[in-house]
């Protein structure tokens, strides 16, 4: 290092510490809102939270809770992810098994994108103006879940193809050479393979949509009651939750929007960290 | 790897022409259906959006007794109906910038750090950290947002006025907790896991040999990345920050939350301005009667067609750029 001029080593070093500065300023807000959200949040984290409704309760009474609120998250979740896995994976298998680079695939591809892009409030407006406003089906849990399986979609295509893509050709060479029908081949070769990695991709997209708030409150309506049917009349979802009680000026809602919040994140980092720990633990076995 | 599995390809022109396995015959049909059938069924929902908003949104505008483009104000459901989407396309997009200046930079930052600079071991640990920004719900950064982040920088915006008050972006009536650079500075934290990860995967394709070559010649650490790595990056950078301002045109209840829902088209960033098309929609919703949902679903379409825009045009940098390499 003794030839370099100071000047060099001084943007060097200035540039170092531009780049740490950054990594810094970025890591700031997590922390943050982490730090708040544990802070703010626990003074309403009891038993009352989980098991009560906000029915009767006003938003200057202390007391009520979110049950209803998370039992609408996870009904909608589980309708989401039954409506976009099979759909989600099998375009996966078109992709990469059937139609490569054919013109439907590269369409199917570019639009894979496009659709990952898609604002969430879009794809409520799009489950409004169908299946409310044409086809007549009341606000309900199902619409929000048809609206949360639009978004889900595109990231449970790509995380599978990228996936079924790591499999390696010698194993399906190896299975159709044995006579064994290709459709066999995907099913009980391809995908169990990838099987792991699959799994992590869903799990990250149940996590994204998890947090949602946007279109349910365009098809789910709103209610402070519980109501387990999550296809007739009004149902609630976590997110909305928050915003709606995060809206109000009492500290008591206030309160109650934090400790959503916390309830919300920890689901969601659960959800992450579940997704990861697979990829982690599989990911040796892999290269086994 | 491509060019091994069309060799096993038995789909295609040339499916008939080669005994299929037996018993596998139908199962082959109808598996290829179906997954062909799904991948079709995700096409057939892209033009459904776009039809069903069209055809919700022309009732409303045929009633709108205003240009629709021009107008600022937003009164769908009054007699008579005057709505404009001029106010809340330019918020959406102003606020949108600017999100993506101060993200930007940032980002690429953070994405150098985590590729060129942070010990091996701890990279993928870092990454993941930043990706846990990402996984936080944008109702949360609204929450935060609104309760913690609005009071906070009233004063430091204050301060930015008081000194640079005689730059027009800067000036303002009253400054506001609640004003553009509020909305767009949450913006800005929730694009930036985006715009970072995109920039972190091009700058670890950049090729080695012409780093390690840099490095023997004797530059410094940021002269070899200014040199091999940056360049190579560049495009993949603007995609990315592209891909960013397409999520930041459509992010809507920490926008909605955290912006006034001003019908103004003003530069004033610290002043109470500041809407966005998303915004809107969840602010107004459940008010709205019917000419108003026809309304607000008429501003979803032009937002529809603005992330579309923004979202294709990213996608096609990154296509061009596979070509190249």
């Amino acid at each position: 290092m003794n030839g370099i001029s100071l000047a060099r080593r001084i943007k060097d070093k200035a540039f170092l510490i531009l780049v740490c500065l950054a990594f810094v300023i970025a890591v700031v807000p997590l922390v943050s809102v982490l730090w708040l959200v544990v802070k703010n949040g626990v003074a309403r984290f009891d038993a009352e939270f989980f098991t009560h409704s906000m029915r009767n309760i006003d938003s200057t009474d202390a007391g009520g809770g979110a049950y209803h609120a998370i039992l609408g998250t996870l009904e909608m979740v589980v309708l989401a992810s039954l409506i976009a896995l099979p759909i989600g994976i099998l375009t996966a298998i078109y992709l990469t098994e059937y139609g490569q680079r054919n013109r439907l695939s590269r369409t199917i591809s570019f639009f894979v994108d496009v659709m990952t892009g898609l604002p969430s409030i879009v794809s409520g407006l799009f489950i409004l103006s169908a299946w409310i406003l044409v086809l007549g089906f009341g606000f309900s849990g199902f619409a929000g879940a048809l609206s949360l399986s639009i978004l889900m979609m595109p990231v449970v295509v790509r995380s599978t193809e990228e996936m079924i893509r790591l499999v390696p050709t010698d194993l399906r060479e190896a299975s159709l050479a044995l006579g064994v029908p290709k459709w066999r081949t995907i099913m009980r070769v391809v995908v169990p393979t990838a099987l792991p990695g699959i799994i992590t991709g869903v799990i990250l997209a149940i996590a994204r949509i998890a947090g949602e708030t946007a279109p349910l409150l365009l098809v789910c309506f709103f209610t402070d009651s519980i109501n387990s049917n999550p296809f007739a009349g009004p149902q609630v979802g976590l997110p909305q939750f928050i915003f709606q009680q995060a809206g109000k000026p009492d500290p008591t809602a206030i309160d109650r929007a934090w400790t959503g919040a916390l309830t919300l994140i920890i689901i969601v980092m659960l959800l992450n960290l579940i997704g990861r720990a697979i990829a982690w633990w599989k990911a040796p076995a892999r290269s086994r | 790897m491509s060019s091994s599995t069309e060799i096993i390809e038995q789909g295609g022109p040339d499916a008939r022409a080669r005994p299929a396995p037996s018993g596998g015959h139908i199962g082959d049909r109808v598996f290829r259906g179906m997954s062909a059938g799904a991948g079709i069924l995700l096409l057939l929902i892209m033009a459904a959006i776009a039809a069903f908003l069209i055809a919700e949104a022309i009732p409303a505008l045929q009633g709108n007794k205003a240009n629709f483009f021009t107008t600022t104000t937003w009164n769908p459901d009054g007699e008579p109906s005057v709505f404009g989407i001029a106010a809340l396309a330019f918020g959406t997009v102003l606020t949108s910038l600017i999100a993506l200046i101060i993200a930007t930079p940032v980002a690429v930052g953070v994405a150098l750090f985590i590729s060129h600079y942070a010990p091996r071991r701890l990279a993928a640990f870092l990454g993941y950290v930043v990706d846990l920004l990402a996984a936080v719900p944008s109702v949360v950064y609204g929450l935060w947002g609104l309760i913690f982040l609005v009071p906070v920088v009233q004063p430091a915006w204050q301060w930015i006025h008081d000194t640079l008050g005689f730059i027009p972006l800067f000036s303002a009536d009253q400054v506001a907790g609640k004003s553009v650079l509020t909305g767009s500075l949450v913006l800005a934290i929730m694009i930036l896991p985006i715009i970072a990860a995109v920039s972190r995967e091009v700058f670890l394709q950049a090729p080695t040999s012409l780093q390690e070559a840099a490095l023997g010649l004797g530059a410094t650490r940021w002269e070899m990345i200014r040199m091999t790595v940056l360049p190579f990056g560049k495009s993949g950078v603007v995609s990315a920050a592209m891909l960013g301002l397409g999520r930041a045109l459509g992010e809507t209840i920490a926008v909605a939350m955290v912006l006034p829902a001003a019908f103004t088209v003003s530069f004033q960033l610290l002043n109470t301005n500041g809407n966005s098309i998303a915004a809107n929609i969840a602010n107004t919703f459940a008010e709205a009667a019917e000419n108003g949902r026809g309304a607000l679903i008429a501003s979803g379409l032009v937002l529809f067609v603005i992330t579309l825009v923004v979202n294709m045009a990213a996608r096609l940098v990154v296509v061009r750029n596979r070509g190249d390499a």
